[in-house]
């Protein structure tokens, strides 16, 4: 059982912890093979630059959203839940960006009996860039006693 | 993208728009399936247990493995929807599409051996002027229960063609 971080435990203003990845066709390609998601723009720089983006391929919106998941799952541990994710796809992945998860607590409250903490969200790249901006709601766990 | 077209938006859209389509069923979910797609949205990293050692996640509050939330177990049909049986805007299947964004609201978890239903409709539309000539942005609804009727995601969508 992991609980990673219990909901008295955080207080608006917070910033979760920073996740990140290199992203480049060896991750697309295993994305398109779960998600059968192959598109031609995320395979062929050729097709890449037909969509309008000059550098070529670039990744899918649905594997950054992937991303969002996932950092909030390795911060909130196993027992927690994510209620809410939303997220808009404003900047192109381009091969070997280093995308950087990031949010900010900006609501505690309790609702509904659920101990809901409402972040806004981002996907960062190694420029600086907000590529997808959002936020999410997760339900924390009280801490014990 | 468009061109010599005063508009993109077609009367298959406005005659979908807000009425539910008919309901689809995924194949029962695969323990394998939800192992590979951990291991593929972590790569390169070790995905965590939750998603692939029965034996870590029967001693969790889910009592067994669960899906990531993300996880799509409509994936790899074995029958194609057509693009034409899909609703079209004017200027159809030669216009690019890129996906704007999504909101999604979860509920029950996904677990090994669920079938997921899905209905989806054609929420609301618009259209303007924009880095590529007409845009068009249509917003689609998808709610997905499980086998025993317990609601498991709403997902508000955007979908952008040029």
């Amino acid at each position: 059982m992991t609980v990673k971080v219990y909901f008295e435990d955080v207080s608006v203003g917070d910033e979760m912890p920073n996740w990140s990845r290199q992203t480049n066709f060896m991750h697309w390609n295993r994305y398109a093979a779960v998600n059968d998601e192959f598109v031609p723009f995320h395979m062929d720089d050729e097709d890449g630059r037909k969509a309008g983006n000059q550098q070529g391929a670039f990744g899918m919106g649905n594997l950054r959203y992937a991303y969002l998941v996932n950092a909030l799952r390795d911060w909130i541990g196993d027992e927690a839940e994510v209620r809410e994710i939303g997220c808009q796809y404003r900047a192109i992945n381009q091969k070997n960006d280093t995308l950087s998860v990031v949010g900010k607590v900006v609501e505690k409250d309790v609702v509904d009996g659920e101990n809901r903490i409402k972040l806004t969200t981002n996907v960062m790249n190694q420029n600086g860039e907000a590529t997808c901006p959002g936020h999410a709601v997760v339900v924390l766990p009280n801490r014990p006693g | 993208m468009a061109t010599g077209i005063d508009t993109l938006i077609s009367p298959a859209m406005e005659e979908a728009k807000g009425k539910w389509g008919e309901p689809r069923r995924s194949p029962p979910i695969a323990l394998s399936d939800i192992r590979k797609w951990a291991i593929a949205t972590y790569w390169p990293e070790t995905p965590p247990p939750i998603y692939w050692d029965e034996a870590y996640a029967a001693n969790t509050r889910w009592g067994g493995i669960i899906a990531p939330q993300d996880f799509n177990p409509f994936a790899w049909p074995v029958k194609r929807i057509a693009p034409q049986a899909q609703i079209q805007p004017a200027g159809g299947q030669r216009l690019t599409g890129i996906n704007g964004g999504q909101t999604d609201t979860y509920g029950a978890p996904q677990r090994p051996g669920d079938v997921i239903s899905a209905r989806n409709r054609l929420q609301d539309f618009n259209e303007r002027e924009g880095r590529f000539g007409l845009m068009l942005y249509m917003f689609s609804e998808t709610e997905w229960t499980n086998q025993t009727g317990d609601f498991v995601r709403r997902r508000i969508s955007t979908s952008i063609r040029y």
